[in-house]
Parts: C-alpha cells; structure tokens; sequence
C-alpha cells in the first residue's frame, strides 16, 4: 500500500465512549508501523476529553468522555477530525526498531497442551514446529487482550493455524501461543483462544516494576529454546 | 483502627473507579461494575467521589467493626438486615452478615474515610487477573483485616438529618437495580453485525439471554441462541471496550465487563451503551436480558438521563449533610 493514500476504511462507534478508526482489516506491517506513529502523535497532543489512545493491529482506537465541551457535543467526529489531523506527520515518519527482547520458552509438551495437535495440522513434527517458532524475527504489533499481552507479527507461515473454536477457559501466565501468522505471551492465567505451544519463565506483566510491561508496540521480539530444568531454575 | 473479616463471602474486593489511560499497554480500565452504586454509597458516608469501597457479590460477607464505623451499602438488595441505601453508624464491637442478595448481585459497602490500602498504578481498586490493587490483588478471605483511613470520620454522623438509632429516616434511590426480568439494555450494533447471518441478527434481539455460571468480573457469558455468521473467516483482532458483545466460534456471546480485555480477535456483534452497563452489572448468574437497537443520539439521551438521576439523589444526600 502506498503511504501517501493511507485513509481511514471505518470509523467505528466502540458504544458511546470510544471509537476504533480502521485503516486496514487485514494485518499489514507497513499500515501497522503509521498507526503506531499515529497513536504517539495523537497522545502527545495531551487533548483533556481523550482518556486513550490504543494502537491496534489495523487502526487505532481512542476512548473519550463524550460530554466533555471540548468535544462540542460530538465527540466521534472530533476524534475523526484529529486523526485526520495527525495523520500527514505519521506518513511522513520513519519506521525504527527500538529495542529487542530476548525471551526464553519451553516447548516441552507438559508445557504446550496443543503443540501436538498444532504439529499434526501444519504436518510437522512437535519439534520442527518449536524450531520455527524460536528461529522467527518478530514484532510487537499490539499490546491487548490483558496487561503486557503483546500481538507479534513475523511467524513463520508454515504455522499458520487458526485459534481454538472453544477458549480455554485457563491459560497458565506465561503461555507462548500461536494463531493468524502471529505469536503471543500470555501474561496471567486468563481464558485463551490460542494455541499453546510452549511457556516463558518471565514475568511479563508486573504492577510494581518501573516498566510494568515486558513489551512494548514496535519492539523487536526473538524468542529461543530452554528446558524444563532451565524453566524451573529461571522461574525462581 | 480497622474491620475484621469474619466471613468473606463469595467475592469480595476493593474497587474504585479503576485506571484510566492504560489501555495501551494492555491494562483495562477495571473499577467498580455499578459504578454508580459506588458513588452514592460514598456520598451516603461524605466521601469524596471516587474512594474504594467493598464491592460484594451475590454473597455478601460477614464483618466485625473494632471501632464506631460510618457505614453505607448500595447497590443490590441483601437479606442480611442491614438497612440499605443509608448511612448507619456501626457501634465498635458490633458484627454485620451482609447476607445474600436478594435482588441485584453486587452491593458496594464504603465507610467513612475510606480503607487505607495503596493505590496501584493510580488506583487501589482489585485487578484479579493481574493480581494487583485493593488488598493484595484479591478479594477478601477469612481473617483478613481491612484497615480505615480516618476511623474519626465516623463523626460525621452527627452532621446528618433525621437520625435515628444509628441510622437514618431516609433513603437514596437504587438507581441501577431492575423491578424485574429480562432488563432492557440498548446497545449500537457493532462492526461485524453485518457478518452474521439473517436469523443471527433477528436472534440476538429477539431472544431473552440469560447470564451463564461462568461469568465473572472480565465477561458475562450469554446463554441463548447460537450466533452463526455467513462470513465465518476469521478476523483481525481489534480493540474492545466496556460493554463490546463478541462471538467466539462458539456462537455464545460474551459481553465484556469492568476488568475485559482491551483488544479481542472474535467478531463485536454489539456494544452496550454506557449508560445501561451498571444494569447489566447488577444481573446474577441466571439473570435474564434482552437487547434493543440503539444509535448515539439516544445513547447520549440515556447518558444524561442517568447522570441527571444520580445527581439528582447526590444533592438530596448533600443536602441531608447540611449542604
């Protein structure tokens, strides 16, 4: 997609409170990397009746309080208007890599309850499917779903499975995933969707840190192999 | 100077009116689920708007108070015989069995001066998942004790009108509990409407749903008819917000709540208005509802209608304080 002609696919009432400005329905890194500058440049004007900015895989999100009078009374066509507004200097920007984390999984199967089954769709072996995924270059596309849960792009296309058709109502913290050509960490034990296929000793959300998050939009991700004895050791 | 749990109850947490602005790394705004409850029950005891107070549910616990205590509860009715919706001076050494709801599922208890816990991340309400906020990230348990801010603010008491007993002569209005069943809640059809198929679209606002068991402070999971869509691909996950309606494949609508998640890779067939929210929160598991269409303009009718209800019972209590 040529930047120049980046407009808006739907502006999208989220209830009366928010609204989700759409750029693409289909993941594409290069709209991802304009909506990631947008949602920075859009924080940065600091606009008092817009209480978040959320970048998203394909657009942007932004929750508002609509009766605040800077909104005069309409506050999805003000937050058009500043999207629209914002949107020249995001085009214009440039994509940069601020930083990689290095985040080490167990693929052992008592740690990877569909690895298996993850394995037999792709035609795989459980340990090639654990190659590829720690062989991948990724990157931290959205932050979701929970605290610290961060959508990275990058996967390797072989592993393309979709998520389950029932959640899971219990993933353990920690929990790599897979679905969509994409990757994921589950931070708590929350009810899940994807497809575990292995598990990280890090605390990948944490309230009390100075940096809450592990992960942050635009971050470089690698991921790589350990044992269960290494899990144990590094979880202590 | 402080207030012993001698029962917890089935959930019992700290909330407030949740953090806000950190959406972006993941962190729902969470707080209290009728926040509205929460704000006249502060008001009752003198509160500042926004204090925590003691979110119960469905089963309330039972509490003893080691000093004289400015209490108020609000929200849905228990049958503990505590009187409901009005300040109660609870006497040191006297003990208080909130009991079970009777009609709606979470009450909100606030003393006089609020609990003397940490904010976390700007907040001191409870986030369960992240087990963090309120008292140590969790709800109550048997022996926990929940330390006041001002035990000396239960004097506040004496500022009030028409006192009787420990209490009062007069009562603020439940304002978010339904007379019955299903509730009506307005919602704005969300961005995959249009990908469901004829009968899905007719369903979801003809069927009564009922609240399913597994529903918790994240979702209300939604036990009705199943939603088949005529576009089953998947799609992009995106961002959601208090009061989103998605359909996991299962075709089970769940409908997100005060600690949901804040993006959601299943179709958003709907979105609650904000307004009808603390209705919703007050529906216990088998508690039944029923959607209408709305757009933005009635949502901000049913906005103001409710804002002008609670300040409209804000200044009666305001009032009664001799303001």
């Amino acid at each position: 997609m040529a930047r120049s002609t980046l407009r808006p696919k739907a502006i999208v009432p989220l209830g009366d409170c928010a609204v989700y400005i759409e750029f693409s329905d289909k993941l594409d890194l290069e709209v991802n990397a304009v909506v990631q500058r947008l949602a920075l440049a859009v924080h940065a004007r600091s606009l008092p009746w817009i209480r978040g900015v959320v970048p998203a895989l394909g657009g942007l999100a932004l929750y508002f309080d609509p009766d605040h009078p800077a909104a005069h009374g309409d506050a999805l066509q003000a937050a058009a208007n500043v999207v629209q507004e914002c949107l020249k200097e995001s085009l214009a920007g440039r994509d940069e890599v601020l930083r990689t984390v290095e985040v080490p999984v167990c693929y052992d199967p008592e740690f990877a309850p569909d690895i298996e089954e993850v394995a037999k769709k792709v035609e795989l072996s459980v340990d090639e499917v654990a190659a590829r995924h720690a062989a991948g270059d990724y990157r931290v596309l959205m932050i979701g779903f929970a605290p610290g849960h961060a959508y990275m792009g990058g996967l390797d296309r072989k592993l393309g499975v979709p998520r389950r058709a029932t959640p899971r109502a219990l993933v353990a913290p920690g929990a790599v995933a897979i679905a969509n050509e994409q990757t994921v960490v589950y931070p708590y034990a929350i009810s899940g969707g994807w497809n575990v296929i292995g598990r990280t000793p890090l605390t990948v959300f944490d309230a009390s840190r100075e940096e809450p998050s592990l992960f942050a939009p635009g971050d470089r991700v690698r991921f790589h192999a350990i044992s269960a004895e290494e899990f144990v050791r590094m979880q202590q | 100077m402080s207030i012993r749990v001698l029962r917890p109850g089935l959930l019992s947490t700290l909330q407030d009116y949740g953090r806000h602005g950190l959406q972006h790394v993941g962190l729902c705004p969470g707080g209290a689920m009728d926040p509205i409850a929460l704000s006249l029950a502060n008001a009752l005891v003198g509160n500042d708007d926004g204090e925590a107070a003691l979110e119960i549910t469905v089963i309330g616990p039972e509490l003893a108070f080691e000093q004289d205590t400015l209490v108020a509860v609000c929200g849905a009715e228990f049958k503990g015989g505590f009187p409901h919706n009005r300040p109660v001076l609870a006497p040191a050494g006297s003990r208080f069995n909130v009991g079970r709801a009777v009609r709606g599922a979470r009450a909100y208890l606030a003393v006089a001066g609020g609990f003397a816990v940490e904010p976390v991340l700007g907040s001191r309400s409870t986030y369960l998942p992240g087990r963090f906020g309120g008292l140590e990230g969790r709800a109550l348990k048997h022996g926990d004790v929940l330390p006041l801010r001002d035990p000396a603010a239960a004097s506040r008491f004496s500022k009030l009108k028409k006192t009787s007993e420990g209490s009062v002569r007069w009562s603020a209005p439940p304002l978010t509990l339904a007379d019955r069943e299903p509730i009506l809640v307005h919602v704005i059809e969300g961005q995959h409407f249009g990908s469901f198929d004829a009968n899905a679209q007719r369903g979801f606002f003809d069927a009564v749903w009922k609240i399913a068991p597994e529903s918790n402070r994240m979702g209300f999971r939604l036990a009705g008819p199943a939603l088949v869509r005529t576009q089953p691909e998947e799609i992009l996950s995106g961002p959601t917000c208090l009061g989103t309606v998605q359909v996991p494949t299962n075709g089970t609508p769940i409908a997100l709540m005060a600690d949901h998640q804040t993006t959601g890779g299943y179709p958003r067939i709907a979105e609650i208005v904000s307004a009808d929210v603390p209705r919703l929160a007050q529906l216990a598991p088998g508690g039944s509802v029923h959607f209408a269409r709305c757009d933005l303009g009635m949502a901000a009718e049913l906005r103001h209608h409710m804002k002008q209800r609670l300040e409209t019972a804000l200044r009666g209590i305001a009032w009664n304080y001799g303001q």
